[in-house]
């Protein structure tokens, strides 16, 4: 069964398009990854999905039903943006509010001790720490026992213990037959726990693949140099841009590149090799340019 | 419906943990009653009593518009309220939650207005009128709860503020809350029936006082009520929380 779904979504802020015709389906049982920089459009999915906000054109879909629709949330888990606790509520009050909307809710002490909370039940949000408020929100998400949970960039900002803390916690849930969306800026983090993932850039689908397929696009380098004259052809170059003199090389073994490089006849000064942002690899490999993967 | 009493549970708890916010709103009644009140009708216990009772009406005009405009919009522009929009819910309890938490703060501010009114003045009322005079409160405050709420929907914190301080003024003293009843200048007995906060202070006159109300302010009470009503309806489901662009 089809859990969440976007069907040719449009969503525009005024000028911005902030999503073009997007497409994304997520079966039960998936886990997926939402992957793309800052501004890519994964808040906005993510809110068009959960019924935040509404499509400008395309339909959205979750659980069978329009998400805007409550019945359609029933089974829904979010997590609310770590900043965005009420802070003069406690920990426990937060809970038990979220909890009054489910028919079954996860019992408090249970859900609180699940997430490493049971101390601070009856502490105010507003004076937790930031790894606290970001597991309290983790932790708001799986109140209703829900089929389907949507984490937008879960683990932002927390050190590496609490982070593994809380991707041990979504696994579990997912391994007990749950459904996740997790929305992220980390490969590392998509890579850890998504077998698939969707790659968003500038509000359009980059790639829908295999954490593998993804990693290997990521692992594109750019190789610069400065050139007079024409270059060699070169092995595992996917991408060429020319700007005057220099030449930046995209491809998946700078090593071979360099190596093959070096031992041409070409003569090149300046040499540069660094990684691509996800960004750069993406819309090189989608712009529609000669040379591609 | 208990998840509508869940929500007003929480919007008083949030209210409470800051208690300035509580003494500020009882306080403003309090004073206008302390100024303008007691010194000058303080003696006559039918200019007392209408003016207790305009007191009140402003103070709920004020508490309500506010509690509103500005709470909704101030709540909008929160994370928490995207939250909020995810849970299994709809509209119903939320709305309906933050008017009985509204309603509920709209009588404790005007506890202090009573006693300035019991203890520094000569008004008086009867049982049977203060209760009357409470009915009169909860349907009095409905046009500007809506109106607040509509208010707090479409706007965002700063221009909602604005507004509210734009728009109580000419209401209240539109409205004639700053006269007696049959002393107001006259272009104010000429646009007072037409305002929400005359037919609100008819009802309450007439609740503490042997005031009739006119068919025309009250008829124009129910035409503001409903138009609010729409205009909040139609502001919350234009809503999407924040708005940027």
């Amino acid at each position: 069964m089809i859990l969440a779904a976007a069907v040719e979504v449009s969503r525009s802020y005024g000028d911005v398009r902030a999503l073009d015709r997007v497409s994304i389906r997520v079966e039960e049982g998936e886990l997926v990854g939402l992957l793309g920089p800052n501004g890519a459009g994964k808040s906005t999915l993510i809110n068009l999905l959960t019924g935040v906000r509404r499509p400008d054109s395309g339909r959205v879909e979750l659980c069978g039903g329009d998400p805007r629709d409550p019945r359609s949330r029933r089974a829904l888990g979010v997590t609310p943006q770590e900043t965005g606790l009420p802070a003069t509520l406690k920990v426990g009050e937060v809970v038990d509010f979220v909890a009054a909307h489910h028919p079954d809710p996860v019992p408090r002490a249970e859900l609180l001790d699940r997430f490493g909370l049971a101390d601070l039940a009856r502490r105010q949000t507003g004076g937790l720490s930031g790894g606290q408020k970001r597991r309290l929100a983790i932790a708001l998400a799986f109140v209703g026992r829900p089929r389907i949970v949507v984490l937008d960039e879960p683990t932002t900002g927390l050190d590496v213990e609490a982070r593994r803390g809380l991707w041990d916690a979504i696994e579990a849930f997912h391994a007990a037959g749950g459904t996740v969306l997790l929305s992220s800026h980390y490969l590392e983090e998509i890579e850890a726990l998504a077998r698939r993932v969707v790659v968003l850039g500038g509000g359009r689908v980059l790639a829908d693949d295999t954490v593998a397929a993804v990693r290997d696009v990521v692992g594109v380098r750019r190789v610069s140099v400065t050139v007079s004259g024409v270059l060699p052809d070169l092995p595992g170059v996917v991408a060429v841009e020319r700007d005057g003199d220099r030449a930046h090389l995209l491809t998946t073994d700078a090593d071979a590149l360099v190596r093959a490089l070096v031992t041409s006849t070409v003569d090149f000064r300046q040499l540069e090799v660094r990684p691509t942002s996800l960004e750069e690899a993406f819309l090189a490999l989608t712009r529609p340019v000669p040379a591609t993967a | 419906m208990p998840l509508t009493l869940v929500h007003a549970r929480y919007q008083l708890l949030e209210t409470i943990r800051v208690p300035i916010a509580v003494v500020g709103s009882a306080f403003f009644p309090a004073a206008a009653m302390l100024f303008f009140v007691v010194p000058f009708a303080g003696d006559d216990a039918v200019a007392a009593t209408y003016a207790t009772a305009s007191m009140v009406v402003f103070s709920i005009m004020v508490s309500s518009l506010f509690t509103f405009g500005v709470g909704v919009a101030d709540d909008r522009s929160q994370p928490w309220d995207g939250f909020t929009r995810t849970l299994p819910a709809g509209p119903g309890p939320r709305f309906a939650g933050r008017i009985l938490a509204g309603m509920a703060m709209t009588l404790v501010s005007l506890v202090p207005v009573l006693l300035v009114a019991a203890l520094l003045t000569a008004a008086t009322v009867s049982a049977t009128g203060l209760l009357l005079g409470l009915c009169a409160v909860f349907v009095g405050a409905l046009p500007f709860t809506l109106m607040g709420l509509a208010i707090g929907y479409a706007l965002p914190l700063k221009a909602a503020l604005v507004v509210c301080q734009v728009v109580f003024f000419p209401l209240a003293v539109g409205g004639g809350l700053m006269s007696s009843p049959d002393e107001a200048p006259r272009f104010i007995e000429v646009i007072a029936p037409y305002l929400p906060t005359r037919g609100a202070v008819e009802l309450m006159w007439a609740a503490v006082g042997d005031y009739p109300p006119q068919a025309r302010s009250l008829l124009m009470l129910a035409v503001w009520t409903l138009a609010a009503a729409a205009a909040a309806l139609s502001a919350y489901r234009r809503d999407e929380g924040r708005r940027f662009r």
